[in-house]
């Protein structure tokens, strides 16, 4: 059974301390900059400043670039599909039907840089948080109820169970002489077949966990839920979410300045 | 009123008065016309055959019985006076499969999640977090991952997030039966601690009867769909209706379901050889299965025993052709036809391995893959490629044998543990395999499953197939076993039983 | 001897405006678990393909439906308000913890999709849970996935090859996600196993 192996940061470092809910909203505020800038001066700037705050994190660069491939390669994808697809401006480069254009570099070029700034700070925040410290942080400083967020934690416990199943389900059909074989239907069957027999397992396992949390008293009305891991708010939060603003302010400004920043539709 | 604890809450006194309960869906009452009062402190065992509604019981005492879903129920059920689902709060269930119910990452937590729900002051929790877990001897602190835990520390752990709410009434439901011998032994320990430590009223149901009786005071029989057919302490009560009980699947001390055995005769040629097989999962620190050597000979069963972490599981997988060992190799020796000679068995395809290696995993929705039973049982020789007129013919031929005739149209899904225990064996057998690999077939089952689960593979067994049974069970060691093999965290060692 | 209290309630189960139970919370969550798994379980299946699938778009909106699946399904099974996007929003943040390296990116897709399915039941008032109401989520979580594609990741394209991409995406979900978590229910409801839910209930008393 392969499970990945988490980016597991310095936990002393200074991001880790952070509050989770903290975190969130600096990684939103840069998906929403880069929903409104299509340019690719905004993500470059930005890219340097996020890459300068990366010692803070305890991630090291190495290995989040080791570990990144998939997303790289994604990226890479997505960048060829700009380069052929985009028309415009003059021709580059002739690859038997296919014309790149300037624009298409262009394009591309903005794109890549966007899913790279924008990524980035979501990767980090997600390495350098512990689930139960969000689930804790919204439920007291957003107010989620807590129904959901300590539910949907619970059933993140079923993840390693869930996985294990995935697995064993695959065995049982070969063990039945149910092999997917190299065809890509019988490979689209068999995996069909695996997502019902997972999705009985995900929901028995469910239906048990909830009655364990109701035997320990998780449902109960008229009864206020105390805090045993108090998550505050503290100065170097909101320290956090102010300087990604800032951050964020600044980069938008330079591109505005050089006169190439571009919001959708514009 | 027995002793409480300074600090902690009273013993709970329980009232049943022709209580009843029909679950949402169904035609027949679970239980009907239970009369039954337990003093405080008063400490009982449930008895009754399978389906008779033991667990139904104990989670309408724990008041979680869900009216919500439709269910229907008659007459009253009270502790210390009031409704048992407005006063939860004195209620403790544990259940059978601490894994399942684990909620949080970290021991602690784990046990802290009760008492936030309960509301208690953020103050007071840690250090009551701290007494739960030293009152049940848990060698761990509180920051030990739930899911590194074995089965009987998470137990031990479940056990504790109960304790920690000092409920006044402790109901437990079949606690040791997924543990491991010494699992089960290390939980029994604790229970007797924090029973007597607590002196709550208790409710006690339990398969493996010996591991409870001492500390109960009463013992009361259930009827599936009744009431209560018998009350009184549990040597009176073996004494009179034991025999009854035992033939009805209930597992009563002194009365052990027979299997008969074959005296041990030579064995045939051997079909699947494990040559220092071993398994590590990437990036693991410790190999889950060291250097194994084992070979599976026709006529012969094996019973694979050992604590948990041993890599039991993994080294059946791996005969089985269905793990691919990452030191080592598993072989088919000539008498067992291979397709290629001296191919491992992962490498095989799924059609030849259904008919000559028959595997039965330890949870048996895992293998289930057709919409009705009849449908499962066709399966396997569909691959294979026999007729559909053969194939139909053997699949009615092991409903029978099976008992599962009357459930042929059925959704596999839909049937109780025993019966998709004997299911899930039957697939495995449909294709005539000569090797059969077989993952805890007993977990968890009455006497009356269990006795046919034994005699079915004591059968196999004679029929000259290969048998390997990975198992914690004593009882099926003695009744089946030819060979036994225990593996030890770091190497094996071979004796006979 | 005893008085005979009923207390029994219609097999129809809660409707929609109740609150969730935690079975409902649980299970919806777990639902989203599996999906985070059955999605790495299908990344590995395809894994060689994938960078040739995100190059060749038309390749990949064919079988996009399937990552909307979660948002259709947990509201079909536990039928209550707000189940299509916290189904779909655990479902993405499993696909986050495991590793498809894309981080919480993933998560605003998880809640715009889920949003947008959420929508469709909320027109329908929450009272339908039939196969036109799970076509509508679905076609429309696939609409709000396609823009959210067309806004991050193809903005310079020729408006015509816009359409075309958005146009798939939503037939692949339609079907996928709509027809395909509509019978995935009916079978689950087939093997018992939501005998706790209003989806299960509709069988006939065992």
């Amino acid at each position: 059974m392969s499970v990945l192996v988490p980016l597991a940061p310095d936990p002393d470092a200074a991001l880790s301390r952070r509050n989770p809910v903290a975190k969130l909203t600096a990684a939103g505020i840069v998906t929403v900059a880069m929903l409104v800038s299509l340019d690719p001066v905004t993500p470059a700037v930005l890219l340097v400043i996020e890459a300068a705050a990366m010692p803070f994190s305890g991630v090291r660069l190495g290995t989040l670039l080791r570990r990144s491939w998939p997303l790289l390669l994604g990226i890479g994808g997505v960048v060829v599909a700009n380069l052929i697809a985009v028309q415009g401006g003059e021709v580059l480069v002739e690859i038997g039907p296919v014309d790149v254009t300037t624009e298409a570099v262009e394009s591309a070029a903005a794109v890549a840089l966007r899913l790279l700034a924008l990524t980035l700070p979501g990767i980090v925040v997600l390495a350098a948080t512990d689930p139960m410290d969000l689930a804790d942080a919204l439920v007291q400083r957003w107010r989620v109820p807590a129904r959901f967020a300590y539910g949907a934690l619970a059933a993140l416990r079923l993840l390693p169970l869930l996985s294990a199943d995935w697995h064993m389900i695959g065995r049982a059909r070969r063990a039945r002489g149910l092999d997917a074989g190299w065809s890509p239907v019988g490979r689209l069957r068999a995996f069909t077949g695996q997502v019902f027999a997972v999705l009985v397992a995900a929901v028995r396992r469910g239906v048990r966990l909830a009655a364990a949390m109701d035997a320990r008293g998780f449902a109960t009305t008229g009864v206020e839920r105390t805090i045993a891991r108090p998550q505050p708010m503290q100065p170097a939060d909101w320290a956090l979410v102010a300087g990604t603003a800032a951050a964020v302010a600044l980069a938008v400004a330079v591109s505005v300045a050089l006169g190439t920043w571009r919001p959708p539709f514009g | 009123m027995t002793g409480a604890p300074a600090g902690g809450t009273a013993p709970v006194a329980v009232d049943l008065r022709g209580w009843g309960w029909r679950h949402g869906g169904r035609h027949a009452w679970a239980l009907r016309g239970v009369d039954l009062r337990l003093e405080p402190g008063e400490r009982v065992l449930l008895l009754g055959p399978s389906g008779a509604g033991k667990s139904t019981l104990l989670t309408a005492l724990a008041g979680l019985l869900d009216a919500s879903s439709g269910g229907e129920q008659e007459g009253t059920l009270t502790l210390d006076g009031r409704p048992a689902a407005e006063v939860r709060s004195r209620a403790g269930l544990v259940m059978q499969d601490p894994e399942a119910a684990l909620v949080m990452a970290r021991a602690g937590d784990d046990v802290a999640f009760g008492l936030e729900n309960r509301g208690v002051p953020t103050e007071a929790i840690w250090q009551r977090v701290d007494e739960a877990l030293h009152a049940v001897g848990f060698p761990y602190g509180r920051d030990a991952p739930t899911a590194a835990l074995s089965g009987g520390e998470q137990q031990r752990l479940a056990l504790a997030g109960i304790v920690a709410l000092r409920p006044g009434l402790l109901l437990l439901d079949e606690v040791t039966a997924n543990l491991d011998p010494d699992g089960a032994a290390l939980v029994r320990a604790a229970l007797a601690v924090v029973l007597d430590a607590t002196g709550a009223t208790a409710v006690v149901v339990e398969h493996r009867v010996e591991q409870v009786v001492d500390l109960v005071h009463r013992a009361v029989v259930l009827e599936p769909g009744g009431g209560v057919a018998e009350d009184g302490p549990p040597a009176e009560v073996f004494d009179q209706v034991g025999a009854r009980l035992a033939a009805r699947g209930v597992w009563v001390p002194g009365h052990r379901p027979l299997v008969r055995r074959r005296a041990p005769s030579t064995t045939g040629p051997a079909l699947v050889r494990a040559d220092r097989t071993a398994f590590r999962y990437p990036a693991a620190d410790r190999a889950a299965l060291a250097a194994t050597d084992l070979t599976l000979c026709a006529g012969e069963a094996v019973a694979l025993t050992g604590p948990n972490g041993a890599g039991k599981s993994t080294l059946a997988l791996c005969l089985a052709g269905l793990l691919r060992p990452t030191g080592g190799e598993v072989v088919p020796e000539p008498a067992l036809d291979p397709p290629q000679p001296a191919r491992p068995l992962w490498r095989w395809r799924g059609r030849d391995l259904v008919t000559r290696v028959g595997t039965v995993f330890q949870d048996p929705e895992h293998q289930l893959v057709a919409s009705t039973v009849r449908r499962e049982l066709l399966v396997g020789p569909r691959q294979a490629g026999a007729s559909d007129a053969a194939a139909g013919q053997r699949a009615d031929e092991l409903l029978e044998r099976l008992g599962l005739a009357r459930l042929a149209a059925a959704n596999p899904f839909t049937l109780s543990g025993g019966e998709k225990r004997r299911l899930s064996v039957a697939t495995a057998i449909a294709t005539a395999p000569r090797v059969v690999v077989t993952d805890e077939p007993t977990y968890g089952q009455d006497a009356l499953t269990w006795a046919a689960l034994a005699g079915l593979l004591a059968d196999l067994r004679d029929g000259g197939c290969a048998l390997l049974t990975v198992t914690h069970d004593e009882d099926l060691v003695d009744a089946i076993a030819d060979r036994r093999v225990t593996l030890v965290r770091s190497t094996a060692d071979q004796g006979s039983p | 001897m005893t008085t005979t209290t009923r207390t029994s309630h219609p097999t129809t189960g809660p409707d929609a405006t109740a609150s969730w139970r935690t079975v409902d919370v649980v299970v919806a969550a777990a639902i989203g678990v599996a999906f985070g798994v059955v999605f790495w379980g299908w990344n590995s299946l395809w894994n060689v393909l994938e960078p040739a699938f995100a190059s060749y778009p038309p390749g990949r909106a064919f079988l996009y439906g399937m990552w909307l699946v979660p948002a259709v399904l947990g509201a079909l099974v536990v039928r209550k308000r707000g189940a299509a996007l916290f189904t779909e929003l655990v479902a993405s943040l499993v696909s986050a913890v495991l590793g498809t390296s894309w981080g919480l990116f993933v998560l605003a897709y998880g809640l715009v999709e889920g949003a947008a399915a959420e929508l469709v039941f909320a027109l329908a008032l929450y009272k339908s849970w039939r196969l036109p109401v799970a076509l509508g989520a679905a076609a429309a979580a696939g609409g709000a996935a396609a823009l959210l594609d067309l806004a991050f990741y193809y903005p310079d394209w020729a408006g015509d090859w816009q359409v075309v991409y958005a146009a798939l995406v939503v037939a692949s979900s339609t079907l996928l996600a709509g027809l395909g978590s509509w019978l995935l229910v009916r079978a689950l409801a087939r093997t018992g196993v939501l005998a706790p839910f209003g989806s299960g209930r509709e069988q006939s008393r065992v």
